[in-house]
């Protein structure tokens, strides 16, 4: 089977159902003959030419505002924001506008728009170029997020995202754009929205996370397991909507909750899912809903020694799963 | 009075210049009396307390109705904003549609009841759902034009909005973008002088919106808003040159606003009568009518049909909506996407609610249901 980078995965996935579909386009700051900033949409422009690959002037509200007004007039945006940092002046189209455009309309209109952005710390990118913002948007109802963690899982739910009628905002950790590798069948195939993946199967302690921390979890659980710690790993891939029948069925059987998240811990993404734990499987808890998750500092310090310190790694989550599993 | 069907010799025929018959005209002026009698029910019913809010399109009708009818109905866009009673009537919503909406009843086409009058859309008629926060609108209107643009479909799209939301930096955003790529989009900007209570000198620091128009390289056109006819021929010419590509225009209608803000508001606290006193002969509805009647395309007898036509409209819009059904609380969960997702199903209040059996959502029985 080929193997693929992340962000090769996401790029190929991008320029086949461009092939396939010839309503999706792809507009963002840098998009056309550059391909993108983390090149994500490389050879693009070259393929599909500047009617469907469109640069964008340094405009997110328009980005995602006009995305909107072409999904309703039967396009298929891809819209790209330069980093997830820089969402926020499209914090209102998102919220207001793409995910309130069904249920406000009473099913007249749709907004099938996907929204690409690279987010997460660990790259020296400080507090403007490391930032996890899923928490905002898996908040709202209407809108779909996804946090791949794998090229498999990039190009199955991206396709997925794309052809999803609803809006879709996906975010791929930066830091695994080049440094995850890993087999992408060349078929067809998609992963549907909604479902989680358990990654490593263990009896123990359940350790929920995703995105680059579904891989931190991974390498945390396989230094316990020398210490006799069974360690199950669900990588929830899709965070709106959550599949809570993994989540839940998993803590069953372990009876021991870790959720681990990149972002700031209070009342990051973590936090919904460590209440639904708490509330539908409490009778088969053994111990407390923990979370290991960032610091409540505004922002990752530049400084390599303060950014150390603030990103979640494996050593922090495997001090969480001894923690939880002594008691 | 002695009105009469022959005209003045030798003046030009009064839709000559716009290129419209006298059918036209009256189908126009029409449409802005039955707007503002549409408009002016919804006030006496939220003062007889059977709707709970009005937002008001008196003052705007004629500005909206020339302005709409230069576009092609069914085909083109509009985003439109909560004073666009008129337009949204113009391009396809009955008395009835606008009436539903006031009374948020489950059949009203704009929501289903689930927004606040005066948030009209209607997809059956190419007229865009809008929101509360303001100004964004135009950046969904742009998107449609530049859709239409890569498809090649000819449509063009048009947004309107006062000129307080046209401070907003969703419109520079749009109007860079849509000035860029020439799209297919045009900008009315209903001017009516205030954004609620603020005046226009505290919110712009020119005369004219269209004055901004330059900065995109765009034309700015300024009109008066309570001549149909040149918004109408304003509109004409801005479409005509959206349709053949060279790109969006400004158009600034000076309209006047003969209600308050909206039914929460008390516009005595910051207009004085003088002024309101002055506005009203900025209407556009007796200054077309004038025009009509002048034209001799008014007459006594159309006009005593016509007011009865719009009386037995307006009557049937408020009765057929006052019995129409409320929607349903059981529906309430229903489109916050294409599909249901089963994992996140009801009990929507959570712990406590509802069956131990998630998904019961749909027989209603829910607390809530059979309440207020
Ligand atoms: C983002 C946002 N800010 C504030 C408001 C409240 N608001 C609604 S309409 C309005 C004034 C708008 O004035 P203008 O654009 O001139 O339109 P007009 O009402 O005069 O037709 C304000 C402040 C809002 N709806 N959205
Ligand atoms: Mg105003």
């Amino acid at each position: 089977m080929p193997t693929r980078t992340f962000i090769e995965a996401i790029r190929e996935t991008i320029a086949g159902e461009m092939r396939r579909d010839e309503s999706v386009i792809v507009l963002g700051e840098d998009v056309g003959k550059k391909g993108g900033v983390f090149l994500a949409t490389d050879g693009l422009w070259a393929e599909f030419g500047s009617d469907r690959v469109i640069d964008t002037p340094l405009t997110e509200s328009m980005i995602v505002g006009a995305s909107i007004g072409a999904a309703v007039n039967g396009l298929r945006p891809i819209a790209e924001i330069q980093f997830a940092d820089f969402i926020h002046p499209a914090f209102n189209q998102i919220v207001s506008e793409a995910a309130r455009m069904r249920y406000r309309s009473n099913n007249a209109v749709g907004v099938p728009l996907t929204i690409r952005a690279p987010y997460g710390g660990g790259v020296h990118g400080a507090l403007y170029h490391s930032q996890s913002v899923e928490a905002f948007f898996s908040h709202v109802p209407g809108l779909k997020v996804v946090v791949p963690s794998t090229p498999y899982d990039a190009r199955g739910l991206l396709r997925s995202s794309i052809r999803d009628d609803d809006p879709v905002l996906f975010f791929e950790h930066k830091k695994m754009y080049r440094s995850v590798r890993g087999d992408v069948p060349d078929t067809d195939y998609v992963v549907p929205l909604g479902r989680a993946a358990i990654t490593r199967p263990g009896t123990q302690v359940t350790v929920i996370a995703y995105g680059l921390m579904a891989h931190y979890a991974l390498e945390a659980a396989e230094r316990v397991e020398e210490e006799g710690i069974s360690v199950e790993v669900v990588d929830l891939r899709t965070l709106r909507p959550l599949d809570k029948e993994t989540v839940i069925g998993s803590v069953r059987k372990t009876g021991k909750c870790l959720v681990v998240y990149e972002d700031n811990r209070f009342g990051g993404y973590g936090a919904e899912v460590a209440a639904t734990v708490a509330e539908e499987a409490f009778d088969y808890l053994d111990g407390p809903v923990t979370r290991i998750a960032g610091p409540d500092v505004p922002g990752v310090p530049y400084n390599h020694v303060l950014e150390d310190w603030f990103m979640v790694d494996p050593t922090k989550i495997t001090a969480g799963i001894r923690k939880l599993a002594a008691y | 009075m002695t009105a009469t069907r022959q005209r003045a010799k030798a003046a030009p025929h009064l839709g000559a210049a716009a290129g419209l018959d006298d059918d036209e005209l009256l189908a126009m002026y029409r449409m802005v009396a039955l707007a503002r009698a549409v408009d002016e029910r919804m006030w006496i019913l939220n003062r007889a307390g059977r709707i709970p809010f009005v937002i008001s399109g008196q003052g705007h009708e004629g500005a909206q109705v020339g302005v709409t009818w230069a576009l092609r109905k069914g085909h083109d866009w509009i985003a439109p904003f909560y004073r666009s009673i008129a337009m949204c009537m113009t391009f396809g919503m009955s008395a009835r549609d606008i009436m539903l909406a006031q009374y948020a009843r489950a059949s009203d086409p704009s929501s289903g009841g689930r927004q606040m009058p005066g948030h009209y859309g209607d997809r059956r008629h190419n007229l865009l759902s809008v929101s509360s926060p303001v100004a964004t609108q135009i950046l969904h209107a742009v998107g449609i034009a530049l859709a239409a643009k890569i498809r090649g479909t000819a449509q063009v799209a048009l947004t309107a909005m006062g000129e307080g939301l046209s401070n907003q930096g969703d419109v520079h955003e749009a109007l860079n973008f849509a000035a860029i790529h020439k799209l297919p989009f045009v900008f009315l900007v209903e001017n009516n002088g205030y954004a609620i209570s603020v005046p226009a000198v505290m919110e712009l620091a020119v005369p004219d919106v269209a004055a901004r128009a330059a900065g995109y390289g765009i034309p700015g056109v300024v009109v008066d808003g309570a001549d149909v006819l040149a918004c109408y021929v304003a509109a004409k010419t801005a479409i005509e040159r959206a349709r053949a590509g060279d790109g969006p225009t400004l158009i600034e209608a000076k309209v006047t606003r003969l209600t308050g803000h909206s039914s929460d508001d008390q516009q005595t606290k910051y207009r004085t009568e003088e002024e309101m006193a002055l506005e009203k002969g900025r209407d556009a509805l007796p200054r077309f009518r004038d025009q009509l009647r002048a034209a001799g395309i008014l007459t006594p007898a159309v006009e005593a049909a016509l007011t009865e036509e719009i009386a037995a409209i307006v009557t049937d819009a408020t009765e057929f909506a006052e019995g129409e059904p409320d929607p349903e609380p059981s529906t309430a969960m229903r489109w916050v996407y294409a599909e249901d997702w089963p994992s996140e199903t009801p009990p929507p209040w959570g712990f406590g609610e509802g069956d131990d059996d998630a998904g019961s959502g749909s027989e209603g029985g829910g607390p809530a249901a059979g309440g207020d």
